[in-house]
C-alpha cells in the first residue's frame, strides 16, 4: 500500500515536471512554427498560384511558375518540352560563386581564426572585436563603399596608375571578381567565428603529441588539428555558403546585370518590374529543395562514414 | 668539443649541461631553470621530483623539444639535440592528460608514430599488436579513446609512446589523473615495463611516494635548481639540505649549535641543553648554527623518569592505521612528531596530557649545513 502511494506520487511529480517543461518550451515552438515554417509554407502555396498583373495573385492552382523556370516552350504546348537554361544557368553560376566565396573565406578565415585562438586569453577578445567592427556599419553601405574602392576612378586604380604600375584602370566593377570580393567581405566573419570557437577548445597537447610522434607541421595540421576542429569548419562553410547563394546586394551593386545571381532574380520577382510573386516563390522553392537535398546527401554520407570508422 | 666544455659523457642516455630557461624577457622574465646539470644513465628509471613550479616539467619539455633552452646544452647519447624539433628526436612522451587523438581508434593512435617513421604496413600492424599486448589492451584496439576508462587511456598513451621503441621515454606526471588504487598498481607496472623494455625512463612527479617506489635515481628539484641527486635511500636517509629533508617524507627539524666536530660525527647542542650526535650533510664547523633532521619513526617515547634526550607533553595522538603519530610539545613550545607502529606498541602508547621523554635511535640524526 505504502509502496503504491509513493510510486504514484513519484509519477505525478515527474509528469507535472514534464508539463512545466513543455510549457516553458512553448515560446520556442511557437516562434519556430510562426516565423520559420509559416513563411516556407506560404512560399510553397504561392508558388502554385496564378500570376495577376501588377504583382498580385489569383487564388487558382497553376504549375505555370515551375513550367516557366524549367522549360522553354511550355510543358503543355504542342511541341515536346525542352529544358530552359536561362534560370538554371543563374543557379549554376550562383552555386559556383557561393562555393568559391566559401573556399576563399575558409582559406583566409582558418589562419585568422587560428591566429586569434592562439593569442593570450587577454588579447583574444580585442582581435575578435576588431573582426566584427565593420559589421557595425550597414551591409548596403559597405557594399556601396566597396564599389567606390574598386571602380575605374576609385583609389585602387588611381594609385596603381599614379605609381606607374598601370596604364589604364583595370575593370573590376560589374565583374565576377567584384561579386566575389563582395561575398567574401560580407561573410568572412561567419567563417572566422565558428572556427575560432573550435580552435579555442582544441587541446594543443594533441599537436605536441603528434610532433612527439615524429609528425611534421603539415602532417600535424592534416591528421590532428583539422579533424579535431572539423565541426567548426563545417559550421563556418554552411554559414558562408547558404547566405552567399541567396545574396542579392553584392551581385546587384557590384556585379551588374550580366552577373545575375539567384538572390537578384528572386528579388526582382517581388520588388522589381517583373512583379511575378508566384514565379519568385517557385524560384525560392527550387533553391530550398536543392539545398535540402544537398544537406540530406551530406548527412547520409556522414552517417555512413561514422558507421565505417566507428 | 673543446677541452673547456668537455666531451659529453659517453655513458649518459641524456646529459643536461648548465641549462637555463627564462620565460619572457631574459632579464625580467620568470626563471624556470637556473643552471641545471645532470646525467641520466642508459636503462635507468630516473625521476625528477619536486613541488609545482620547481622546473621539473620545464626540464622534461626541454628534453622532449617542446621548449627551447635559454642557455646550456642537451645531449642524447652524446649527440647535441637542443636545436632539434621534437619530431626529429628519438624520444617519446606520455602526457599528463594522455593527449590521445580522439578521432582515431586505439590501434590508430598507437600506429601514429610508426606510420610517421615510414615503417611498412605489416611491421606497423605487428608492432601495434605487441605494444597493446604489453599494456594488456589487445582486445580494445578498435575502440575510441572516449570509450575507455582513465586507466585504460593511460595504458594506450604508454603503448603509443613505446611502440616506436624510443631510446628514452619521458613521462609527465602520468599517474596524477588516476585514483589511488590504480596509481599504486601502475607504479609496479611501470617499473616492470621499464625493466622489460630496457628503455631509459625519465619520470616527472610531485609525489614523493611515487618517486621512492619506482626510481633507480631521483633528482629533487626546487626553484629551478637540482637540490640532490641520488637513490631513494640516499635522499631519504642522507638529505643534503633542509629542503630535501623537509620535502621527502616527514621529518622533525631542530635548531642546534655545533659543539664539536669529530670525523664523520658531530655533537650538536639542542636549544634546551641536550647533546645529540649527528652525521653532517657537509663540512660542519664548531660554533656554527644549523638544523638537525630526525625522521618521526626514529624517535622513541619513554616514561618521563627514564633518561632521554628531550622532555615534553603529548599533545595529540593520531591513528594512521599502520602507525600512531604522537604530537609532543616541548618546553619551548615547538612540536615534535613521533611515529610508532600501531600493532606492536599498544602498551607503550601515551595519551594526550602524559609527560614523556624522547630518545633518538643512534646514527639516525642528520645535521644539515646549508
Amino acid at each position: 500500500m505504502a509502496g503504491g502511494v509513493s510510486s504514484s506520487g513519484g509519477h505525478s511529480v515527474s509528469s507535472a515536471y514534464a508539463a512545466v517543461r513543455n510549457w516553458l518550451l512553448a515560446p520556442s515552438w511557437i516562434t519556430i512554427a510562426i516565423f520559420m515554417l509559416g513563411p516556407v509554407l506560404l512560399m510553397a502555396v504561392y508558388s502554385f498560384l496564378t500570376k495577376e498583373f501588377r504583382g498580385g495573385v489569383l487564388w487558382e492552382f497553376s504549375l505555370a511558375s515551375y513550367d516557366q523556370f524549367f522549360f522553354d516552350r511550355g510543358l503543355f504546348g504542342d511541341e515536346p518540352p525542352k529544358l530552359h537554361w536561362t534560370y538554371l544557368a543563374i543557379y549554376l553560376r550562383s552555386f559556383i560563386q557561393a562555393s568559391v566565396a566559401t573556399l576563399l573565406c575558409l582559406a583566409i578565415g582558418f589562419p585568422t581564426a587560428y591566429f586569434i585562438a592562439t593569442r593570450p586569453a587577454s588579447t583574444r577578445m580585442v582581435w575578435l572585436f576588431l573582426i566584427t567592427i565593420p559589421y557595425w556599419v550597414n551591409l548596403l553601405i559597405r557594399t556601396v563603399s566597396m564599389k567606390f574602392l574598386i571602380r575605374d576612378t576609385g583609389p585602387i586604380n588611381e594609385w596603381l596608375i599614379s605609381f606607374g604600375l598601370l596604364e589604364a584602370p583595370i575593370k573590376m566593377v560589374n565583374t565576377d571578381f567584384a561579386v566575389q570580393l563582395g561575398l567574401f567581405y560580407s561573410y568572412l566573419p561567419f567563417m572566422v567565428l565558428p572556427i575560432y570557437a573550435a580552435v579555442e577548445r582544441y587541446d594543443f597537447a594533441l599537436s605536441e603529441a603528434a610532433a612527439d610522434l615524429y609528425a611534421d607541421r603539415w602532417t600535424t595540421l592534416w591528421l590532428v588539428l583539422l579533424p579535431a576542429v572539423r565541426p567548426g569548419i563545417i559550421a563556418g562553410c554552411i554559414l558562408v555558403f547558404v547566405p552567399s547563394l541567396g545574396a542579392f546586394l553584392a551581385p546587384d551593386l557590384l556585379g551588374g546585370a550580366k552577373n545575375f545571381m539567384i538572390g537578384s532574380l528572386i528579388e526582382e520577382q517581388f520588388k522589381g518590374a517583373a512583379g511575378n510573386w508566384p514565379f519568385g516563390a517557385a524560384c525560392a522553392m527550387v533553391l530550398l529543395t536543392m539545398v535540402l537535398v544537398a544537406v540530406f546527401l551530406y548527412a547520409r554520407q556522414q552517417a555512413a562514414n561514422a558507421r565505417g570508422g566507428g | 668539443m673543446n677541452a673547456e666544455t668537455g666531451n659529453p659523457s659517453a655513458a649518459a642516455a641524456v646529459e643536461v649541461r648548465e641549462v637555463e630557461k627564462v620565460f619572457g624577457p631574459p632579464t625580467t622574465g620568470a626563471r624556470a631553470l637556473a643552471g641545471v646539470s645532470l646525467n641520466i644513465l642508459d636503462n635507468e628509471f630516473f625521476t625528477l621530483l619536486g613541488p609545482s613550479g620547481c622546473g621539473k616539467t620545464t626540464l622534461l619539455r626541454i628534453i622532449a623539444g617542446f621548449e627551447t633552452v635559454t642557455s646550456g646544452r642537451v645531449f642524447l647519447f652524446g649527440d647535441e639535440i637542443e636545436d632539434l624539433p621534437p619530431n626529429k628526436r628519438p624520444v617519446n612522451t606520455v602526457f599528463q592528460q594522455y593527449a590521445l587523438f580522439p578521432h582515431m581508434s586505439v590501434a590508430e593512435n598507437v600506429a601514429f608514430g610508426l606510420h610517421r617513421l615510414r615503417h611498412p604496413k605489416a611491421e606497423v600492424a605487428k608492432r601495434v599488436d605487441e605494444a597493446l599486448d604489453l599494456v594488456q589492451l589487445g582486445e580494445f584496439a578498435a575502440r575510441r579513446p572516449s570509450q575507455l576508462s582513465g586507466g585504460q587511456q593511460q595504458r594506450v598513451a604508454l603503448a603509443r609512446a613505446l611502440a616506436p621503441r624510443p631510446k628514452v621515454l619521458l613521462l609527465d606526471e602520468p599517474l596524477s589523473a588516476l585514483d589511488l588504487k590504480l596509481r599504486q598498481a601502475m607504479r609496479v607496472e611501470l617499473k616492470s615495463l621499464q625493466e622489460e623494455t630496457g628503455i631509459t625512463f625519465i619520470f616527472v612527479t610531485h609525489d614523493q611516494e611515487e618517486a621512492l617506489t619506482m626510481s633507480d635515481r631521483i633528482a629533487v628539484m626546487s626553484r629551478g635548481e637540482v637540490q640532490q641527486i641520488g637513490t631513494a635511500h640516499d635522499i631519504y636517509d642522507r638529505p643534503r639540505n633542509r629542503f630535501v629533508a623537509d620535502f621527502i617524507g616527514e621529518t622533525n627539524l631542530l635548531d642546534v649549535t655545533v659543539e664539536n666536530v669529530d670525523d664523520g660525527s658531530v655533537a650538536c647542542r639542542l636549544q634546551d641543553g641536550g647533546l645529540l650526535q649527528a652525521t653532517p650533510s657537509g663540512e660542519a664547523a664548531a660554533g656554527t648554527a644549523g638544523h638537525v633532521s630526525i625522521r618521526p619513526e626514529q624517535l622513541v617515547l619513554v616514561p618521563p623518569q627514564e633518561p632521554a634526550l628531550m622532555q615534553g607533553v603529548v599533545d595529540r595522538l593520531i591513528y594512521l592505521g599502520t602507525d600512531n603519530q604522537h604530537l609532543v610539545q616541548l618546553a619551548d613550545g615547538s612540536e615534535i612528531r613521533v611515529r610508532t607502529q600501531a600493532a606492536q606498541q599498544a602498551e607503550k602508547d601515551f595519551a594526550p596530557g602524559d609527560k614523556v621523554g624522547i630518545r633518538v635511535n643512534p646514527g639516525t640524526a642528520r645535521l644539515l649545513v646549508d
